[in-house]
C-alpha cells in the first residue's frame, strides 16, 4: 500500500485528480482492486460509487487483472471495410477469447478499440505498444504465434 | 551551432514507425557514421509527412529529393550511391500509377503539389522534439506579437476578421467564442485543447501534435491571453503513446524557454499547461462531456447553454487543428487567411484519406476543393481499378456521400447541405465491393456501445435502430423498416442531449437517402450486391479456374473445403463459416462470391 500512499499524496492538492489517480494506480497495480478503490475513495472524501463509476465507464480500467500482452483490433471505419472483423474473428479463434476476455494463464488480454488512428496501414491491430499494418488473417495468425512461444 | 550540407528527415509519424522508420533511422545514423560522414549529414527524426501509403518516407534536404518504402536493407546501398557517388537512387523513388519515370523531388509529386500548407506548415520540416527547430521557423514569433503590440481585444478582432471556425467539426466561430468568453469576469479562466479524436478514420489531430506540438502551445498562448486564462489542458486519448510523449516534451521545452509560466516575454503575462490524458471514452470528444472528465467524472453530457465551462469558470475549448491555425494568423493577418476557402469557410483543412484510396493519408486543402480533386488528384483513385461508391465523411456524427455529389465544393455548409458534416476531417472512400447497409450497421454498433447512456433517446434508439438493420442485413427485412428506420432517426435526432446522440442516425438516414436500392435488395431480393452481408452470400470455388494447389484447404480454419490435389476443390457449405480467408487467400481468384 506504500506506492498508492505514495500517488494519493502525490495529487492531495490537485482538482479532479481521481482519473489520473485511477491511471496510475492501474500502472503500479496491473489493475483496479477493490480494496485499493474503496480506499482512493476515503482519502478524496468522495463516494465508493463515484470511483466505480468511473472505472466502469472508461474503457481503460480493468477491475481484474489482464493479460501480458493486450491485444488490440482496431474497429474504425477504414479497418472494417478492409476486413478487420475477420481478422478479429482470427483472432478469437486462435486464442481462444471473446472481446474483453483475458487468458487464463494471463498471457492475452483481447480487446477492440474505436480506431488506433493508423488508417492508412487499415486493418491494423496493436500488441501491447507496437503496431501490426495491413492485417490478413494469416498475418494475425503468425504473428500470435510469436508471442505464444515467446 | 554546427552547419551540415544535407538534412536526411526520416518520418516518424506514426504509421511510419509502424513501418519500422526508427529502424531505418537508426540504420542511417550508422551507416553514414561508418562512411565517416557524421560530420557533413544530419539525419532528423520528423513528424508525419503525409504520404502514408509509401512509408517508411525520407527526404533529403535541401534538394527535396523524396524517397519512398525505405527499408533497412535499403540504407547502405541508398548511402552509398545518393550521399558518396551523388547519384539519385531511382528505384526507390515515388513512380505515379500507370507511368514509368520516377519523380525525384517532393515538391513535383501530385500528392504534394495541390496542397496548402497551415496548419501543417512545418510538417517533415523540424524534428518535432527540438524547441529550437520550431523557433528556427519563426515559432513563437507570433505570441510574441501578441503579446508585446497587441490588446487581448487586438486579437481577438483578427481571429474573427480570418473567419476562423472550429475545426473539430461543428464549426463554430473561434473569434465569437473566445470574445464570449472573454467578457465574462470570473477568475481563474482556462483553455482546453481538445484532442480526443475519436472518431474512427481521423487522424490529423495526433498528426500535429506528434509533427509540431509547439504550433498548438502557441495557439493555446494566444487564446489563454486573449481570453485572460491562466492555465490550459491538453485532452488527449491515451491510445496515443507518441503524441503524449512529445506533447509532455514539448511543455518541458517551453517552460524552460520561459515561453510558458510566469511573466512571459517580460509582459507580465502568466500562462502554463498540462496534459490530461482521457481514458478512452468516445463521448469525451463533446465538449461537455471532456469538461466533465477533466472534473474527474464519468463523462455525460449537460445541457447547454448556458456554458461549457470547467469547474464553472469560463472556458474555450477548441480543437488541435484549430489551435494549430491562430499563430499563423497573428503572425500573417486575418486578410491573407480570409482570402483562402470559400464565403463561409475559410483558409485550409486537413483531411485524412483513408479506405479505398491509392494515396491514403494526411492532407491539408483550401476549403472549397472539390471531392473529386481529393480522391482522384491528390487521392490518385481506388485501387484496383474498382468502381468508386461513397466517400464517408465526419466520422460517427457524419454521412456518406455518393458519386453524384463528387463535384460538390468542401466547406461546412455544403457537407451539411449533403447530409454529411466537415466533423474532424477523416474521409473513408468505399468502393463497388462495400455494402451500404452493413456500413450503417457497423456505425450502429459504433454508436451503441459509445453511447453514454444518459438519454433514453440515444441508448435505446440506437439499439432499436441496430435491431432493424442487423435484420436487415441478415435477410430478415420486412416491408416498412426502411420508413421506420427515418421515422425513429428523426426522434433520436429531436430528443438526445448532445452532438452524439443528435447526430447518430445521420450514418443511417444518409445512406437510405443515397443508397436505398441496397436497403431494398436486401429487404425484398435477400441479396447483399456488394457481396459483404454473411448471411446473404455463399462461397464457391469456380471448377475451371481452380489448379488444387490446396492452399485453401490448408488456410480454412474449418476444414470445409475438399478434394484431391491438383484438382478443383469444393466447398462444404454446412461446414462453410463464410470467413472468407479462402477467398483472400486464392491466387488464382478461384473463390468467388454469390
Amino acid at each position: 500500500m506504500d506506492k498508492l500512499d505514495e500517488i494519493l499524496s502525490k495529487y492531495k492538492d490537485t482538482k479532479g485528480a481521481l482519473i489520473p489517480i485511477l491511471q496510475e494506480v492501474q500502472e503500479g497495480f496491473g489493475y483496479l482492486p477493490k480494496d485499493v478503490m474503496v480506499r482512493i475513495a476515503k482519502d478524496l472524501k468522495i463516494p465508493v460509487s463515484r470511483v466505480y463509476g468511473v472505472a466502469t465507464f472508461y474503457a481503460q480500467f480493468y477491475l481484474a487483472p489482464y493479460g501480458k500482452y493486450t491485444i488490440r483490433v482496431c474497429r474504425g471505419t477504414a479497418c472494417h471495410i478492409q476486413g478487420a472483423k475477420k481478422v478479429l474473428s482470427a483472432i478469437k479463434n486462435i486464442t481462444g477469447l471473446e472481446e474483453g476476455e483475458t487468458s487464463q494463464d494471463l498471457r492475452f488480454t483481447l480487446e477492440t478499440v474505436s480506431c488506433l488512428g493508423a488508417c492508412a496501414l487499415a486493418p491494423i491491430m496493436m500488441i501491447n505498444k507496437d503496431y501490426f499494418g495491413k492485417m490478413t488473417p494469416q498475418k494475425a495468425a503468425t504473428i500470435l504465434r510469436r508471442y505464444r512461444e515467446e | 551551432m554546427k552547419g551540415y550540407r544535407t538534412n536526411i528527415m526520416v518520418c516518424a509519424g506514426t504509421n511510419c514507425i509502424s513501418n519500422k522508420s526508427w529502424e531505418v533511422k537508426e540504420a542511417l545514423e550508422a551507416e553514414i557514421a561508418k562512411r565517416g560522414l557524421e560530420d557533413e549529414i544530419l539525419v532528423v527524426p520528423t513528424g508525419c509527412v503525409g504520404f502514408c501509403a509509401v512509408g517508411p518516407i525520407i527526404i533529403v534536404q535541401p534538394e527535396g529529393i523524396f524517397y519512398q518504402s525505405v527499408k533497412v536493407s535499403d540504407v547502405s546501398h541508398l548511402v552509398e550511391e545518393h550521399f558518396l557517388k551523388g547519384k539519385l537512387v531511382k528505384s526507390l523513388m515515388y513512380v505515379p500509377p500507370g507511368e514509368k519515370e520516377p519523380i525525384p523531388k517532393m515538391k513535383d509529386i501530385v500528392f504534394f503539389r495541390d496542397q496548402r500548407l497551415i496548419a501543417l506548415r512545418s510538417r517533415g520540416m523540424i524534428n518535432p522534439e527540438r524547441i529550437e527547430e520550431y523557433i528556427g521557423l519563426d515559432g513563437y514569433k507570433a505570441l510574441a506579437k501578441a503579446l508585446t503590440s497587441m490588446t487581448p481585444e487586438e486579437v481577438i478582432e483578427e481571429v474573427k476578421a480570418s473567419g476562423l471556425r472550429g475545426r473539430g467539426g461543428a464549426g463554430f466561430p473561434t473569434g465569437l467564442k473566445w470574445e464570449s468568453r472573454k467578457k465574462a469576469k470570473d477568475y481563474p479562466k482556462y483553455v482546453i485543447c481538445n484532442a480526443d479524436e475519436g472518431d474512427p478514420g481521423a487522424f490529423m489531430d495526433r498528426s500535429i501534435i506528434e509533427a509540431d506540438p509547439h504550433s498548438v502551445i502557441e495557439g493555446m498562448a494566444i487564446g489563454a491571453y486573449a481570453i485572460g486564462a491562466s492555465y490550459g489542458y491538453i485532452y488527449t486519448r491515451v491510445e496515443y503513446p507518441l503524441a503524449i510523449k512529445r506533447m509532455e516534451w514539448a511543455i518541458q521545452q517551453a517552460r524552460e524557454y520561459g515561453l510558458l509560466g510566469e511573466n512571459i516575454f517580460g509582459t507580465g503575462f502568466n500562462f502554463n499547461m498540462g496534459i490530461f490524458k482521457g481514458a478512452g471514452a468516445f463521448v469525451c470528444g463533446e465538449t461537455t462531456s471532456l469538461v466533465t472528465s477533466i472534473e474527474g467524472r464519468a463523462p455525460e453530457p449537460r445541457q447547454r447553454p448556458p456554458r461549457t465551462e470547467l469547474w464553472n469558470k469560463p472556458t474555450v475549448i477548441n480543437n488541435v487543428e484549430t489551435w494549430a491555425n491562430v499563430p499563423a494568423i497573428i503572425l500573417e493577418g486575418a486578410e491573407w487567411f480570409s482570402q483562402i476557402g470559400t464565403e463561409t469557410s475559410k483558409g485550409t483543412k486537413v483531411f485524412s484519406l483513408a479506405g479505398k484510396i491509392n494515396n491514403a493519408g494526411l492532407i491539408e486543402v483550401p476549403m472549397g476543393i472539390t471531392l473529386r480533386e481529393m480522391v482522384y488528384k491528390i487521392g490518385g483513385g481506388i485501387p484496383n481499378e474498382k468502381k468508386f461508391k461513397a466517400v464517408q465523411t465526419g466520422g460517427p456524427s457524419g454521412g456518406c456521400i455518393p458519386e453524384s455529389l463528387l463535384d460538390l465544393p468542401v466547406d461546412y455548409e455544403r457537407l451539411t447541405e449533403a447530409g454529411a458534416m466537415m466533423g474532424s476531417g477523416g474521409m473513408i472512400v468505399m468502393d463497388e465491393n462495400t455494402c451500404m447497409v452493413d456500413v450503417a450497421k457497423y456505425f450502429l454498433e459504433f454508436l451503441r456501445d459509445e453511447s453514454c447512456g444518459k438519454c433514453s433517446s440515444c441508448r435505446e434508439g440506437i439499439s432499436a435502430m441496430l435491431e432493424i438493420v442487423t435484420n436487415i442485413c441478415q435477410g430478415k427485412g420486412r416491408e416498412g423498416d426502411i420508413e421506420f428506420l427515418e421515422e425513429l432517426g428523426a426522434a433520436v435526432t429531436d430528443t438526445s442531449l448532445c452532438g452524439l446522440g443528435q447526430s447518430a442516425p445521420n450514418p443511417v438516414l444518409s445512406t437510405i437517402r443515397y443508397f436505398r436500392d441496397e436497403y431494398e435488395a436486401h429487404i425484398q431480393e435477400r441479396r447483399c450486391p456488394a457481396g459483404v452481408c454473411k448471411e446473404l452470400i455463399q462461397y464457391s470455388i469456380n471448377p475451371e479456374i481452380c489448379t488444387g494447389c490446396l492452399l485453401c484447404v490448408k488456410t480454412c480454419p474449418n476444414e470445409a473445403i475438399v478434394g484431391e490435389k491438383k484438382r478443383p476443390q469444393t466447398i462444404n457449405l454446412d461446414k462453410c463459416i463464410k470467413c472468407g480467408v479462402c477467398f483472400e487467400v486464392c491466387k488464382f481468384k478461384a473463390v468467388v462470391i454469390t
